[in-house]
């Protein structure tokens, strides 16, 4: 067992890498009731082309499904694992992401039979065709519900006009149509592929003596056979670096508009350390050029194009990054154009080293607070992990970066002739200039 | 459970609760006044007025300058209806500077810039910023606009306001449109004043604190001027006359899901004795994903991705939600009224109870975990007149016994169906 302990943030970090591959990772929060834990593999709606373990022949699997299995998974021989987390007074959840899918459980009480049946259930798959059939009733609902969020029909209209290959553009719940090509089959093929504990992390925070857990699913695992661990092969498409298209418009049954800018990463291979400061970099400078205490936030909102819905973003993970500008306006189309001028004249200007030095001072305090929760250490910790970075020397960076480090990562970035694109929701029945 | 350190200074409550837990220390202000069709929208945009411009600070851009200079204070404000009680909060996070390499005294200083928010906006001869005054406005009535976008937040507004028409209950938190036309810089200021002097305040710190030093800050930057003490028991709630026959209210709209929403009255509010047997109610009923209607709407029929119930603790209403395909409409109310039945028949086990039990008091204990969720459960005990300490309510829950499960199920009667329907659904009939 490892141990790193941190010490401006005061808090110390246990580490275990089992003899199947599984990294164990255990933060005791002192005072807190609450104990958190994640199980997360690797595997998300982005890995829908990939080799079969034990195949020769990649196969390209309907587009949902790393969502369809984390729903399925939860069903067992006995039934209902839900049923069994709240009898042991837990909740329980899991989510899908581009890269990821996360299971968890947080309880005040019972931790080690609530990891236990956490670690099974999900080293445990037991699909039959009527359980898949079923299912596919009750994720059709849910991709409805995704169909009427203007938010969400906003940011996967932009990713689709922003990349014209990459799965990410994807919706991760899939479709009804793919759904329902979806079988127990592939169920299983994804799951063998896909959840080995070498491509998979245990993280747990609350109120814990390290130790014992670690111990516990040590011989958890250890009365488990697993295969030898195999390299995944994950085929992803050539994505040019240019925007698939420059603007979207989509009709909904809404009353306000909505607008989102989106800049896309022209060359998204980044890892490690070179990861975190290009996401924390981009993260300063979008602050500086949009951020609440920003002349150009004031100005948009004096000119009536935004309220406090208006936000920003840059994420990246290996193969894809964007940054995403916007929220609600009674003037989408304006207010695309005005974010677009904008950066124009941001990025051609020097930054304001006083701005850089108090933005700094907003993203650690943001950081502090951020360590109060054990869900965004394990979730984000996990997926720091999976990129290489360590979420921990987010600080340390902050500290580090130099105006003239954010200027070129900055100048690189916002190419808005080549990578800006957007995607406009406008109430239906409305016109717009395209 | 740390304790909280409760006095008074003047007619406002503060609330200390220390903690070495968190490495932030979290401040909130919490102003509570009858929730009234006439003040409704004026106790909405007050709080935005006010934090876009103090004295000190000219506009927003200054304001969120200095609290990012605060190693990003993080300062919100929103308004919350109790029952028929307005609640208007101020909330600030801010970190502590003993993780900080930096050792300002960040506390007081977000204290100061709290009450700059709070005691001193921009004004000239008792009139707002006619500016900022316009420019709120603007965004507060797209913010009401936009509640449509939201089709599961429509619906629990429709229903709301459907149910609740003759009482105050159903007007909306954020106050209504046409409202809004009629206010002005100098009749907003001028309700400014009069909610300082009558609105009942209190003032909550949670953190790595020192009580007596935490006490002076406050004293000294929010002295109290109120003349009446506002704290007594709040005035009860009003109750409808039952109805004979339940509301059904159908609107259409071109959406892919429709939103079924399901008002019931519950006779049971915050402090009564079967306060906590409804708790358990709700969750055997529809609480929890091991609930009657998680299970028989969405694992069995397969209707449904979600399926739930919730509690309105200061009014007395029980909210059933589901999305739905709108031509499922019967299938769905029918297992829903079932499930209801069931309840009512005590068609539960005692192992259910026990199931449910548990995942209430962990909510519970979770909730504590946060400040925010700690800070709102003790404000329970400040807006209700019959209180119940924290300390008690793990016992509470413990004591409740299957039969008063069923006698609280007893109570509930089926007051509106609310349904938003697709309108492709038509031709499906």
């Amino acid at each position: 067992m490892n141990k790193t302990t941190f010490e401006q943030i005061q808090e110390t970090l246990y580490l275990e890498t089992l003899s199947n591959g599984l990294q164990v990772y255990v933060l005791p929060k002192k005072g807190f009731n609450k104990t958190f834990a994640t199980f997360t593999t690797k595997y998300g709606s982005i890995d829908n082309y990939f080799t079969p373990i034990g195949e020769q022949e990649p196969v390209r699997v309907p587009d949902g499904i790393a969502h369809f299995l984390e729903h399925k998974l939860f069903e067992d021989e006995e039934g209902d694992v839900f049923q069994q987390f709240s009898k042991q007074g837990a909740s329980a959840n899991a989510f899908t992401s581009f890269t990821r899918t996360a299971y968890l459980f947080s309880s005040t009480s019972e931790i080690e039979k609530n990891l236990e049946t956490l670690v099974d259930f999900v080293q445990k798959p037991y699909f039959t065709k009527d359980s898949v059939d079923k299912e596919k009733g009750i994720i059709e609902q849910e991709i409805k519900m995704y169909e009427d969020n203007p938010d969400w029909q906003n940011f996967f209209g932009l990713l689709k006009s922003m990349f014209k290959k990459h799965p990410v553009a994807i919706d991760i719940a899939g479709t009804v149509e793919s759904i329902n090509k979806t079988t127990k089959d592939l169920l299983y093929t994804c799951y063998h592929t896909f959840y080995h504990p070498s491509n998979m992390v245990l993280f747990i925070v609350g109120n814990v003596e390290p130790e014992k857990l670690i111990k516990q699913v040590r011989q958890n695992q250890e009365s488990k056979k697993f295969a030898a661990p195999e390299d995944i092969n994950r085929i992803t498409p050539e994505e040019p670096a240019e925007v698939a298209e420059k603007k979207k418009v989509i009709p909904m049954a809404v009353n306000t508009g909505k607008c989102l800018v989106g800049i896309k990463e022209k060359e998204p291979d980044k890892q490690g350390e070179d990861l975190l400061r290009h996401e924390l970099s981009l993260q300063l400078v979008l602050e500086m050029m949009f951020g609440q205490s920003s002349e150009n936030y004031q100005t948009l909102y004096e000119e009536g194009l935004i309220d406090d819905s208006f936000s920003f973003d840059y994420t990246a993970e290996y193969g894809f990054g964007f940054s995403v500008i916007g929220g609600d306006s009674s003037n989408p189309e304006a207010l695309a154009e005005r974010v677009r001028e904008m950066i124009i004249k941001f990025t051609n200007q020097e930054l304001d080293q006083k701005a850089v030095d108090r933005i700094r001072k907003k993203k650690i305090g943001y950081f502090l607070k951020a360590m109060n929760s054990p869900e965004f250490i394990a979730n984000q910790f996990t997926r720091y992990l999976f990129n290489d970075m360590d979420l921990f020397e987010v600080i340390p960076v902050l500290e580090s970066l130099t105006a003239e480090e954010l200027t070129e990562t900055m100048e690189n970035h916002f190419a808005v002739d080549s990578q800006l694109s957007q995607c406009l929701i406008i109430p239906e029945g409305e016109r717009t200039s395209e | 459970m740390e304790q909280t350190k409760n006095f008074k200074l003047g007619a406002a409550g503060v609330h200390i609760i220390p903690t070495a837990t968190f490495k932030t220390n979290t401040f909130i202000i919490q102003m509570n006044a009858p929730l009234i069709k006439e003040t409704a929208s004026k106790r909405a945009l007050l709080p935005n007025v006010l934090q876009n411009g103090t004295a000190d600070y000219a506009n927003r851009q200054q304001i969120r300058s200095a609290l990012d200079e605060l190693y990003g204070a993080s300062l919100t404000t929103d308004v919350t209806k109790k029952g028929e009680r307005h609640i208007i909060s101020f909330r600030m996070d801010i970190a502590n500077e003993k993780f900080l390499k930096d050792q300002t005294p960040l506390m007081e200083k977000g204290l100061k810039l709290l009450s700059s928010v709070l005691l001193n906006p921009k004004q000239s001869n008792n009139k707002f910023d006619p500016k900022i005054v316009a420019e709120e406005k603007r965004s507060h009535k797209q913010k009401i606009a936009s509640i449509y976008d939201d089709k599961m937040r429509f619906a629990n507004k429709r229903l709301t306001e459907e149910m609740c028409k003759e009482e105050p209950f159903g007007i909306h938190v954020f106050g209504q449109e046409d409202d809004l036309d009629n206010l002005n810089e100098e009749n907003l200021y001028e309700y400014y004043k009069q909610a300082l002097q009558e609105d009942q305040l209190d003032i909550y710190v949670m953190g790595d604190v020192d009580v007596d030093h935490v006490k002076n800050l406050i004293s000294t930057y929010f002295p109290q001027n109120q003349t009446k003490d506002h704290s007594g028991p709040a005035p009860a709630g009003s109750t409808p006359a039952l109805k004979e026959k339940a509301n059904e209210v159908v609107d259409e709209q071109s959406v892919q899901q429709g939103k079924l929403h399901i008002g019931y009255r519950t006779q049971v509010v915050y402090g009564d004795d079967d306060y906590f047997a409804l708790q358990l109610f709700n969750g055997l009923f529809g609480g929890f994903s091991h609930s009657k209607l998680f299970i028989n709407v969405r694992e069995k029929a397969s209707l449904a991705y979600y399926a739930a119930s919730r509690v309105e603790s200061f009014k007395g209403l029980l909210i059933v939600m589901s999305g739905i395909q709108s031509a499922n409409y019967e299938k769905a109310t029918d297992i829903i009224f079932k499930q209801m039945e069931e309840m009512k028949e005590g068609k539960f086990t005692e192992d259910d109870l026990q199931q449910t039990k548990a995942v209430y008091k962990n909510q519970i204990l979770e909730t504590m975990d946060v400040p925010r969720g700690r800070i709102e459960l003790e404000y329970h005990n400040q807006v209700s007149s019959n209180k119940i300490p924290l300390e008690e309510w793990i016992d509470r829950i413990d004591k409740v016994t299957k039969e008063d499960i069923v006698k609280v199920a007893g109570k509930i009667q089926l007051d509106t169906i609310y349904f938003l329907k697709g309108r492709e659904a038509l031709s499906n009939e």
